[in-house]
């Protein structure tokens, strides 16, 4: 292969890495939380495609658009019901409820579809040519529609009300609440949010990996982690940058070094970058309220 | 009558900050709570904003009971509070921060009220596309102000708006506070510096240890012994 097309592979996992990226930054941003769960919402949105489309037999944008709302669903259930009650605890409680969510899922998930992993039929067969380039189409779908998403996210936050919002009360929660500014359903939006950018990233993801187990999230979920770190928790261009770090690194190790180390450069590279810089590439150090 | 607290209770953990606090404000007047660090005015405020609880007693604005009301719900009825240390938002512009004041209100009519905000403070205009965490101090305080002033307030309340500020700024926002409150916005001032206060405005109720000790005529209160030695430095 090309060192062209080891790129663009990297660009194509590095994208799905970087929208679930997205999710664990804007989550951290709003409520301090790591919000281990979110890698579930990966798995519960293969699922529910899956399901959609192998069992229920809908069209493939009806089951994709169904996960997407359910996922968003299920993340603002999550915040209601778990972490929401919390808000006023000490941080390690609200963590430790995230990874007993994350649990929670896995085994649900284990319990109605059993612990056999299902195959999942790529919904954008075919290859583009473009020159010399032989490309999957899911390759090009991915890195699109990531590019995409990336930009409207990017305008919502800064351009439209709910955004602005977001960011007043990342910053300052109670300031937010002086304005106006409904401090509950902003953060349930972001949960949302959050959750249907996790379910699109599962689409692609199964679309490219075709494997679906209820432990699928963990990993997934934890480099996706590792990427908003490396580009500065909290930070949405960062999230963005990270994952597609993450990703390009990854396709390199596998196409010139050995694909059994591709998860120990990953993570290498994250203890290096902390090392170097411990905001991570676009963090702010964050001045602690008293 | 525009606000009526009534006996107040407010504990952090098993700290008794507040007890029974009652005071009234009337529509069109300046009223201060002065008193030393510590003494419960911020907490007091807090209360009326909705951001800390009160165990028992009672809060009315314009007759209507807001005791148990979110704090995001008090900007519509025309209630501001520009908080201790000013809490602007840092990594927002200046314009973003004043659109944030006015988030209950629609969108149209925005645009204007951010034109009169900048009529008053030409300063946030000229930096109205800065991030606001590049700011002086003065100028923080002015975005503050003027944030507040983006949902059309009937009563402001303001938490140490000199603090921090060289006396040449303090005399500076003190003349705004009062052309503010002679335009007809009603003022609710807590203040350390207690002589700034007094000398704006029309009544003043003193806090020590979370009890109001002392009420009545400011003017009257800046000549009174116990508080100049106590809050006037002698």
């Amino acid at each position: 292969m090309t060192f062209l097309t080891q790129i663009l592979n990297g660009l194509q996992i590095g994208s799905i890495y970087a929208l679930v990226a997205l999710g664990y930054s804007m989550v951290y941003g709003i409520i301090k939380l790591i919000n281990f769960a979110h890698g579930e919402i990966i798995m519960v949105g293969s699922y529910l495609t899956w399901y959609m489309i192998a069992r229920a037999g809908v069209a493939s944008p009806i089951a994709i658009a169904v996960a997407i709302v359910g996922c968003a669903f299920l993340g603002m259930a999550i915040e209601k019901v778990a972490y929401s009650p919390l808000r006023s605890s000490p941080r390690i409680s609200l963590l430790i409820t995230a990874i007993g969510i994350s649990y929670l899922l896995q085994n649900v998930a284990q319990l109605i579809f059993t612990a056999n992993p299902r195959m999942f039929t790529n919904l954008f067969p075919g290859t583009v040519v473009i020159g010399e380039l032989r490309l999957p189409m899911v390759t090009v779908i991915t890195i699109a529609v990531s590019v995409v998403i990336m930009i409207g996210l990017t305008l919502l936050v800064n351009m439209t009300k709910i955004g602005k919002a977001m960011r007043a009360v990342s910053e300052d929660t109670d300031a937010a609440r002086l304005m106006g500014i409904n401090v509950n359903s902003t953060i349930s939006f972001t949960f949302g949010l959050g959750s249907a950018l996790a379910a699109i990233a599962s689409v692609l993801y199964c679309c490219s990996y075709s494997i679906i187990e209820p432990t699928m999230g963990s990993m997934f979920g934890l480099k996706a982690f590792v990427a908003s770190v490396l580009g500065g928790i909290g930070s949405m261009p960062g999230a963005m940058l990270g994952g597609l770090v993450i990703g390009v690194a990854e396709s390199l190790t596998n196409g010139y070094i050995n694909s059994s180390y591709t998860d120990a450069i990953v993570f290498g590279i994250l203890i290096v970058v902390l090392l170097v810089k411990p905001t991570g590439f676009m963090g702010r150090t964050m001045n602690e309220k008293v | 009558m525009l606000l009526k607290v009534n006996d107040l209770n407010v504990y952090y953990g098993a700290i008794h900050a507040l007890k029974g606090v009652s005071f009234e404000v009337n529509e069109g007047e300046i009223v201060t709570l002065i008193g030393a660090n510590g003494a419960g005015k911020s907490t007091t405020l807090k209360t009326i904003s909705g951001i800390l609880r009160s165990k028992t007693g009672s809060i009315e604005f314009e007759g209507e009971d807001i005791t148990k009301l979110p704090p995001h719900k008090l900007p519509s009825l025309g209630v501001a509070h520009v908080p201790e240390g000013r809490r602007i938002f840092q990594q927002l512009t200046v314009k973003e921060n004043l659109e944030m004041g006015a988030y209950t209100r629609p969108a149209s009519e925005i645009k204007p009220s951010i034109e009169d905000v900048f009529k008053r403070f030409p300063r946030l205009e000229e930096r109205k596309n800065q991030v606001a965490g590049t700011l002086s101090g003065g100028e923080q305080q002015m975005l503050a102000m003027g944030r507040a002033l983006m949902c059309r307030p009937k009563l402001m309340m303001l938490d140490e708006p000199s603090m921090g500020l060289s006396p040449l700024l303090v005399q500076q926002i003190f003349d705004i506070i009062k052309e503010l409150n002679e335009q007809g916005t009603t003022i609710l001032l807590v203040e350390q510096n207690a002589k700034m206060a007094l000398s704006i405005a029309d009544r003043a109720y003193v806090l020590e240890t979370g009890k109001i000790v002392m009420q009545g005529d400011a003017k009257a209160m800046l000549s009174d012994e116990s508080v100049k030695k106590a809050y006037l430095g002698g």
